[in-house]
């Protein structure tokens, strides 16, 4: 996955939410990342280090929530854990499963000044 | 530059002009700072022993990306034209089933196409010499298309209404896959000399598409690729995918794919 241009995409809305909500300073940034979404939490917070320098979010913590992924599976009418994108269902070993949560990458808050 | 697949910034070009990148960030000096632990959704902040506040963001990363996807696919929708994201391997045959597919819709639809590669107009210039209209969009280091750019691109090309956009992004079976860009369908292209398992090695892509085209179908004598364990990947990866078996060299299948494209350019 693209971590750099992932860094990058946040940054951006760190940037639009500065001038919204007028801060100048960014201490901490929440992110959600769900166990799908094939992101590598190590390359981001590298990414992310070294986009935000000389930005106002120079030196802001990286709080990174692990979302577990999940999906219904359809024969076995229920919803299942799913560690990987197109795993078979753990319970009937199908591939009729339909991803239900943890592909998100949303940047939930910030802290600021 | 990304620490995956080392693509930089500011070296788009389209048509040969410098395409600015919608930021830049200066990079002064280095410093040190703490990595992150997972956080518990139960975190405490006291709002009345510090100068720090919480802001509420609540988006998508890829929110940028996303929102000039869906402005481009707005600005498509208002002008009734049906745009297509054919993404494949390098050397899958899409410049080639591009250029025999614009010469068989001759007279009947206007074709015009935006080519992503890192560098060269090759491609641009072979769709051009087909009498279509070609824009040509390098990427330098980047190694996919992504909405901003597609955007500039559909300013310059002067496209008419009711007409048929093929954007033929950057030979690249990984990247694409998560980047909007605005089309109607992502059209996978595998060529069958390529291996029979690309769909569930390459699930995202495949996921990400509503059409498979099994291209190079002229060279089946001469190999051991097995089409129905090929189709069966795709589907088991896609369950709903449609899958047209091609020959941009025999013409064999383009009349299932100019129909099924018709029938898309005609609801737009």
């Amino acid at each position: 996955m693209h971590e750099m241009s992932l860094a990058e995409g946040v940054l951006q809305l760190i940037e639009d939410a500065a001038s919204a909500q007028s801060f100048t300073r960014v201490t901490a940034v929440f992110l959600e990342i769900g166990q799908l979404s094939a992101v590598e939490p190590e390359a981001l917070s590298f990414c992310f280090d070294a986009v935000t320098r000389g930005s106002i979010a120079e030196g802001a913590r990286l709080e990174i929530l692990d979302v577990p992924g999940c999906g219904w599976c359809l024969p076995c009418g229920q919803t299942v854990l799913m560690t990987q994108l197109h795993d078979a269902c753990p319970r009937c070993g199908g591939y009729q499963v339909q991803v239900t949560g943890g592909t998100e990458m949303r940047v939930m808050e910030l802290e600021v000044e | 530059m990304c620490t995956t697949c080392g693509c930089g910034n500011g070296e788009t070009r389209i048509d040969g002009e410098v395409h600015e990148t919608a930021h830049e960030h200066p990079h002064d000096h280095p410093h040190q700072h703490d990595h992150s632990h997972a956080y518990t959704p139960a975190h405490t902040h006291a709002p009345g022993l510090n100068r720090t506040r919480m802001v509420q963001i609540e988006q998508d990363i890829l929110a940028k990306n996303d929102a000039h996807a869906q402005a481009n696919r707005r600005w498509l929708a208002d002008r009734g034209i049906f745009a297509l994201n054919l993404v494949s391997s390098p050397g899958s045959g899409k410049t080639t089933l591009l250029v025999k597919t614009i010469e068989m819709l001759a007279g009947r639809r206007i074709v015009a196409v935006i080519e992503g590669d890192q560098q060269t107009s090759q491609d641009a210039e072979r769709i051009r010499a087909t009498g279509a209209r070609a824009i040509q969009i390098n990427t330098g280091r980047g190694c996919h298309l992504d909405a901003h750019m597609v955007g500039h691109a559909l300013e310059k090309l002067e496209l008419e209404r009711g007409s048929l956009l093929m954007i033929e992004n950057v030979g690249n079976l990984v990247c694409p896959a998560a980047f909007d860009l605005g089309e109607a369908h992502k059209v996978v292209i595998l060529s069958v000399t390529e291996g029979e398992d690309k769909p569930i090695k390459y699930p995202d892509m495949f996921r990400a598409a509503d059409l498979m085209l099994l291209n190079k179908c002229d060279l089946l004598p001469h190999l051991d690729f097995d089409v129905e364990r090929a189709i069966d990947f795709a589907r088991r990866v896609n369950p709903g995918i449609v899958i047209i078996q091609t020959s941009a060299t025999s013409g064999a299948g383009m009349e299932d794919w100019l129909a099924w494209l018709e029938r898309g350019a005609s609801a737009a």
